[in-house]
């Protein structure tokens, strides 16, 4: 039986080799680099990103973009750290930001699905209005000294080796591959990102759909920035600026149109995998980290253009491979 | 109701109104600040204005493309970084040879975007995000974290900023608004004049319909980029001149707030409506905003980024709501027109692409 080699074929499979081209260099240039230690470590430094990363998948194959994340995560903590200085106990503050961050997820698909407003511009206001609103609430204070058992839920392992938003991470990761890969819902925001109005001629809540994804990822983002806010043991007006960025480029590099309709969940987890662990092993190597951005931003670009370049080739190769079959034949 | 639609297009009513809006928001905080209405309010936003403007019209010809450029931010603190770096070391450069050295550098930048963007089919957002990146890690390599200092600038580029180009009664119109203003006019009058302008409009309004009918779409493309990196190369000279100390995070935010004041003034995210003079009303209105806010004691200057984010919304959605309906009515009209056997209106301005 001849092997199947169609998957590396695949973007998913071009991922997967560069992924162990990657840690098999780190794990030989570095004695002790694939120890489970190592990889939570390694997980737990960009834990909240890689979580938003998960509801952006859905977003951005439903051919949305929703580039607010960053600020809803600020916005959230902020909001819970604003409660709690007010004298809140610690469990309703946390309740406080996680709804703010519902609110403003409501808020979001209120403009995009009832005002029908496109997600760029609507999350563009949001990027700046809920950093704003974060600012709003602590001005330009730091909020600390949360309980004790706070700051540990963001710090310590939990279960075995495992902090808490390890394993919510793991949690969310396999309820998005089953809704986004096995579900009707999931064929939906396929369909809908391929073509809308075929989505809608067909009988699917185009609307529905995505007001739903947006105030999800705003939840989920508010959730991100609680476990952000554990993790520092502080929250400020500017904390996660400028994460948008980092968690769109891990979703784009899965292979994930920006068109919407293809990717898949796993290329995802493939690409955060990679950036990880290119970071990680660029860290090693005392690059800085603004050398490890430029770099992530052009695996970004070239992740698209190689494709992009190698279809003209191809196509070229086919079209004069199928010219010397014409003169052949008319030979 | 005729006349007025016969000597208006629905954007050129868009920009009175915002016209009407800035006068409105004016005489809102000259009710509620002590000595408004003086010429150093109009020399504080005149100054603050200039940069953003000059940036967001290359954002504007981009968008009117359909495309995005995120990667100006970068691109205006690498210029502002690089010349004040040569300035600092040679100080006999000639004026000239500085601005055209900052125009040169940004339009290297741009058409970078511009060859990824057109001719390797790359989308824009992911290039300009990848490059917003990689120009500010170049940069920071480069530097070495040392800044440009003030003092080591020349003293021609330091008192730059309070040389007056003319004074218009009491207002100072100072030199680096003026040459905002300039760059304005131009490249508004090229995009409502020249095939290449109107091409915009075409590619933007239908990408599929220019292609077929034969436009050099990726040519036009390509250029977009390389003049919103030449502008926002002179924004970088601008942004050097204004505040002489430069770090390398100089210009962080500014693709952000150049898309704001692009879609606050009435450009159309997808492509295909808007205009320049648009982009530099909305970067005024965001910068009244901006200053008034600061000074207003009765709420908390914080405020600033939420009200900007509602802004946005309220703009764009009367834009939507609106001018949808604005344009029905034209529309309508001009079936009437053209159904009565007489050639219809010669349409012009922005309203082309409608």
């Amino acid at each position: 039986m001849r092997p199947d080699w169609s998957i590396f074929r695949r973007w998913e499979g071009l991922l997967l080799i560069l992924l162990i081209l990657i840690v098999g260099y780190n794990a030989l240039s570095t004695p002790g680099y694939l120890t489970v230690g190592n990889w939570v470590n390694l997980f737990q430094l960009s834990i909240e990103k890689i979580i938003v990363a998960l509801i952006m998948t859905f977003i951005i194959i439903n051919a949305e973009i929703d580039l607010s994340v960053a600020s809803v995560m600020g916005f959230s903590a902020c909001m819970m750290g604003f409660l709690f200085a007010g004298g809140m106990p610690m469990e309703w503050a946390i309740a406080g930001g996680l709804l703010a961050g519902f609110v403003a997820g409501l808020f979001n698909s209120f403009w995009i699905g009832i005002v029908g407003l496109p997600s760029l511009v609507v999350t563009l206001a949001g990027l700046i209005g809920y950093r704003g609103l974060a600012y709003v609430l602590l001005e330009d204070r730091s909020i600390g000294e949360f309980p004790a058992w706070f700051d540990r839920l963001g710090q310590q392992p939990l279960i075995g080796p495992f902090p808490l938003a390890l394993i919510v991470f793991f949690v969310l990761l396999i309820f998005a591959i089953i809704v986004l890969q096995y579900s009707g819902f999931g064929r939906y925001v396929y369909v809908i990102g391929n073509s809308k109005d075929v989505a809608r001629y067909s009988g699917v809540r185009v609307r529905r759909t995505k007001m739903i994804l947006f105030v999800v990822s705003s939840t989920v983002a508010a959730l991100a920035g609680i476990l952000y806010a554990a993790r520092l043991g502080a929250v400020r007006g500017d904390m996660a600026l400028g994460f948008e960025l980092d968690i769109i480029t891990m979703v784009l590099l899965g292979g994930v149109s920006i068109f919407g309709g293809t990717g898949t969940m796993w290329g995802v987890l493939l690409s955060v995998l990679i950036i990880l662990n290119l970071r990680n092993g660029m860290g090693l190597a005392n690059f800085s980290g603004h050398v490890q951005t430029g770099v992530i931003g052009v695996l970004l670009i070239l992740s698209v253009l190689v494709p992009n370049l190698a279809g003209t080739v191809q196509a070229a190769l086919k079209r004069r491979r199928a010219r010397t079959v014409e003169v052949v034949a008319a030979e | 109701m005729n006349t007025i639609r016969r000597r208006f297009q629905p954007e050129q009513i868009r920009e009175l109104v915002l016209i009407a809006l800035i006068i409105g928001i004016l005489i809102f905080f000259g009710t509620q600040i002590d000595n408004y209405f003086s010429p150093r309010t109009f020399t504080r936003i005149s100054t603050s204005v200039a940069v953003i403007a000059v940036v967001a019209v290359g954002q504007t010809l981009v968008i009117l493309t359909r495309n995005i450029d995120l990667s100006v931010g970068s691109i205006v603190g690498f210029t502002a970084y690089i010349v004040g770096t040569i300035l600092s070391i040679n100080n006999d450069i000639p004026p000239v040879a500085v601005v055209l050295m900052a125009v040169a550098m940004g339009a290297v930048m741009g058409s970078i975007n511009g060859l990824l963007v057109a001719y390797g089919r790359v989308p824009a957002i992911i290039v300009t995000l990848g490059t917003l990146a990689i120009f500010r890690t170049v940069l920071v390599e480069i530097s070495g974290a040392n800044s440009v200092l003030t003092n080591e600038l020349p003293r021609w580029l330091v008192n730059l900023p309070p040389v007056n180009a003319f004074t218009l009664g009491p207002l100072d119109i100072r030199l680096l608004f003026f040459l905002a203003v300039v760059v304005v006019i131009i490249f508004q009058l090229v995009v409502s004049y020249l095939p290449w302008g109107r091409r915009l409009y075409a590619i933007g309004s239908n990408p599929d319909a220019a292609r077929v009918a034969g436009f050099p779409a990726q040519r036009i493309i390509f250029t977009a980029f390389v003049l919103s990196g030449a502008l926002a190369g002179l924004g970088g000279f601008m942004f050097l001149a204004r505040f002489g100390n430069i770090t390398v995070v100089a210009g962080q935010g500014i693709e952000l707030q150049s898309v704001a004041a692009a879609v606050v003034g009435g450009v159309n995210i997808n492509g295909g409506l808007g205009s320049p003079f648009g982009a530099f009303l909305g970067a005024i209105l965001i910068d009244v905003l901006d200053n008034s806010l600061i000074r207003w004691l009765a709420i908390s200057e914080f405020w600033r980024d939420a009200l900007l984010g509602l802004l946005i919304l309220l703009a764009v959605a009367t834009d939507t709501v609106i001018m949808n309906r604005l344009r029905k009515v034209w529309a309508r009209h001009e079936l009437q027109v053209s159904g009565d056997g007489e050639p219809p209106a010669e349409k012009g301005g922005a309203g082309y692409a409608a």
